[in-house]
């Protein structure tokens, strides 16, 4: 007979975390309560059976189905599911980012530019942004069925383009790393901003950018894509943007949120899966060992560039994912979204669950999502109805971040639901402090060569 | 002190005359803007010896230590190892060419555990990337069993039991968290271990103990050790070869013998000790907290 785990403080995290969990999903975010009932029950028992391995796993399991069963709990076209989908979405942006901050220590404020990468890989090849592709402008199609087929433009698949975005957002994580590597910490967050507001400009002047203009490849782009193609519609957005397809079943709708809830469910899991293998690998011990002493690591035998060319690529394609992602189900892909707010909407995501921590990134996104879906159009009626205000909460967004992240860092600075190594880092500080601090000195003129 | 002349004047022959280093300098470099830390440094480590090099505090001997290691590159001069020229190659690249070290100010993976720091420390001896990483398949998953029981046997060998293996290598003690820097540096196999002050902040126990430990890990392993250390008790007894730095240059070189009765030597490093205590001990030397 399994024993639950009886400490004191698991004890005290389950009474409070659960019912707040409950109160979050049924209450703010409209869950029906008997699916956050189930979700509170299957959180106590995953947490006081931690240490039991046949427990964890079929608990594990049942969440799994409970998260499949969800959307149907839920009128197909929900608010619920609205913001449920949406949540996962996040969540995949910001696992991948919790590989790049979380895991390797490399604070990147410009990560909004593999959502931007993976949005236009959807607007090139999942629309008919392209009208003049293919043999005499009939368009170009693949593993897609009408009424997408028959349009203009270019239609590929879904899995197709993700797997594209991939390639792209991972070439291009390593190319924005490349000028990063001689640096360290802040000066990482002021470049890789950089890097996130110059995709942000191109995207905006796509419109004039043509392919014919690319050196050598030019040319035989422009036979892809068609006479005169731009990089992107510029300020007015590629819209419509396909819905996903599968063969075999009819695509998407947008009334219809199930399947889309589904597939990002899919998304997550798969983000989720690496995740949790590389925390525990051979690469995860790298990228750690590196965030904690750059110098030791790389006196250890690791290798820093490769290794942290790695950690950007990886964090990017999840970005690129996501992207394609979101593109499908907003229908469009518009330069207004490539903002640096989005860089640090993710990045608030990881900083709040915890740094490093898989389930307190997706409480992070959970939380945010709400907020700035939910939270604020709902409670921007309010001032106008009750004191006949005019006053927009959505200009105030940013601010509410800031002031969300200061009381974070005030109140609770390992996140919500810290990692096990950051929570110890921030509770010695003093230890930790220590070691970095006597190597200072050395660490400074420490030459990390490319 | 009638010996004083016997080896000759300032050093012994170079220790590995006959040929056979493992390590070798020759005129290594190292200037820091306007500072010249290290000057034409020539010098060679035997194998399967023990050698130290000591001098003052700001000698240069860390700084040379980094340019073994690939952390600095050396402004002139070539370094070899194992026949190979290393000079200014990578930190990571040396590591995997079997040269392994500790520092000065121990630098641990601080809320790794201790197993996992080990585990770091074979990083070179690994082949899985991304790809295996994530999917896992059987050869990696041997792999990790292989590394992991090569961690846990590496901690035992420098004597840390298994109920410490698992803690957060912050919160081990001092000396374990000495002992546990070593065990990472072994744990890559290396040829040559670089020990920068093991003994620092020990107790004279652990220090004969440590002493102890690296003629085992020379006989039992046949490893070629190279110690910076301030203790001269630790230094006379484990070292076979000395070197001596002041100002980045080699004043001497030899045998404890030679080196301890070597009248620069004394005048640069020991000078004043010797001068007041003519017992001719120079344990005081030791007290020095190096903090360059």
């Amino acid at each position: 007979m399994p024993t639950p785990k009886t400490d004191q403080k698991t004890l005290l995290g389950a009474a409070v975390g659960v019912p707040l969990i409950i109160i979050f999903t049924s209450q703010l975010l409209d869950m029906s309560l008997g699916m956050a009932l189930i979700l509170g029950v299957l959180i106590l028992l995953r947490v006081l059976f931690a240490d039991n391995r046949p427990i964890t796993i079929a608990v594990m399991i049942a969440i799994l189905l409970w998260a499949i069963y969800l959307p149907l709990a839920h009128e197909e076209n929900s608010e619920f599911l609205g913001i449920a989908v949406l949540i996962l979405a996040y969540s995949v942006m910001a696992l991948g980012l919790n590989i790049i901050v979380g895991y390797a220590g490399l604070l990147d404020l410009g990560y909004v530019a593999f959502f931007a990468l993976g949005a236009l890989t959807a607007g090139w090849f999942m629309s008919g942004f392209y009208s003049d592709a293919g043999k005499g402008g009939e368009g170009f199609s693949f593993l897609v069925s009408d009424p997408a087929a028959s349009l203009p433009g270019i239609h590929l698949n879904f899995v197709i383009v993700v797997i594209l975005a991939i390639i792209i957002c991972a070439t291009a994580g390593m190319l924005i790393g490349l000028p990063t590597l001689r640096l360290r910490g802040d000066y990482i967050a002021i470049v890789t901003l950089a890097f996130g507001e110059i995709i942000g400009r191109i995207v905006i002047n796509g419109d004039e950018l043509h392919y014919k203009d690319v050196p050598l490849l030019g040319g035989p782009i422009e036979d892809v894509f068609g006479k005169g193609a731009n990089f992107s519609a510029g300020r007015q957005g590629i819209t419509p943007i396909d819905k996903i397809d599968f063969p075999g079943i009819e695509p998407f709708k947008s009334l219809d949120l199930r399947p889309w809830f589904w597939t990002a469910l899919v998304l997550v899991l798969i983000v989720l899966f690496v995740n949790y293998r590389l925390r525990d690998s051979r690469l995860g011990r790298a990228w750690i060992a590196l965030r904690e002493d750059e110098v030791a690591a790389a006196s250890m035998g690791v290798p820093l560039v490769k290794t942290k060319l790695l950690a950007y690529a990886t964090g990017a394609a999840f970005g690129g994912m996501a992207g394609v992602f979101l593109a499908s189900l907003l229908n469009t892909v518009n330069a207004d979204q490539f903002q640096f707010f989005f860089s640090i909407f993710i990045l608030a995501m990881v900083i709040l669950g915890g740094l490093g921590s898989i389930e307190g990134v997706l409480i992070g996104a959970a939380v945010l999502v709400y907020i700035n879906f939910k939270f604020i159009p709902d409670a921007n009626a309010k001032p106008r109805e009750w004191f006949n205000l005019d006053l927009d909460l959505s200009e105030l967004s940013s601010a509410i971040y800031g002031f969300l992240l200061v009381m974070m860092m005030i109140l609770r600075p390992e996140g919500l639901l810290p990692e096990r190594r950051r929570k110890l880092e921030m509770a010695e500080h003093v230890g930790v402090g220590d070691t970095a601090g006597v190597g200072g000195p050395e660490t400074d003129v420490f030459e990390a060569r490319a | 002190m009638s010996a004083v002349d016997d080896s000759g004047q300032t050093s012994a022959p170079p220790p590995g005359a006959d040929g056979d280093a493992i390590l070798s300098t020759t005129n290594v470099t190292k200037i820091f803007g306007g500072l010249v830390a290290v000057e034409d440094v020539t010098f060679e480590i035997p194998r399967g010896r023990i050698v130290s090099i000591i001098g003052p505090n700001g000698a240069g001997k860390t700084t040379f230590f980094n340019m073994l290691t690939g952390l600095y590159k050396p402004t002139f001069g070539r370094v070899e190892f194992d026949g190979r020229d290393i000079t200014g190659g990578r930190p990571d690249r040396i590591m995997a060419m079997g040269v392994a070290r500790t520092f000065q100010n121990i630098r641990l993976f601080a809320t790794m555990s201790a197993l996992e720091n080990v585990m770091v420390g074979q990083h070179a001896r690994m082949k899985t990337g991304l790809f295996g990483s994530i999917l896992r398949p059987p050869r990696v998953r041997r792999e990790e069993e292989r590394v992991t029981e090569k961690a846990r046997e590496e901690l035992r060998y420098v004597g840390l039991e298994d109920d410490l293996h698992d803690q957060m290598s912050i919160n081990l003690s001092y000396g374990d968290q000495r002992r546990l820097e070593i065990a990472r540096a072994l744990s890559s196999e290396p040829k040559l271990l670089l020990l920068d002050e093991p003994t620092a902040g020990m107790n004279p126990q652990e220090s004969k103990e440590l002493t102890e430990f690296m003629r085992r890990l020379r006989d039992e392993r046949g490893l070629s050790i190279l110690l910076i250390e301030h203790d001269m008790q630790v230094v006379m007894e484990a070292s076979e070869y000395i070197t001596v730095l002041d100002h980045g240059t080699k004043i001497a070189e030899g045998t404890p013998q030679a080196v301890r009765q070597n009248p620069r030597v004394i005048e640069a490093y020991l000078g004043k000790q010797a001068e007041r205590d003519h017992t001719g001990r120079d344990r005081a030397a030791g007290d020095e907290a190096e903090s360059d």
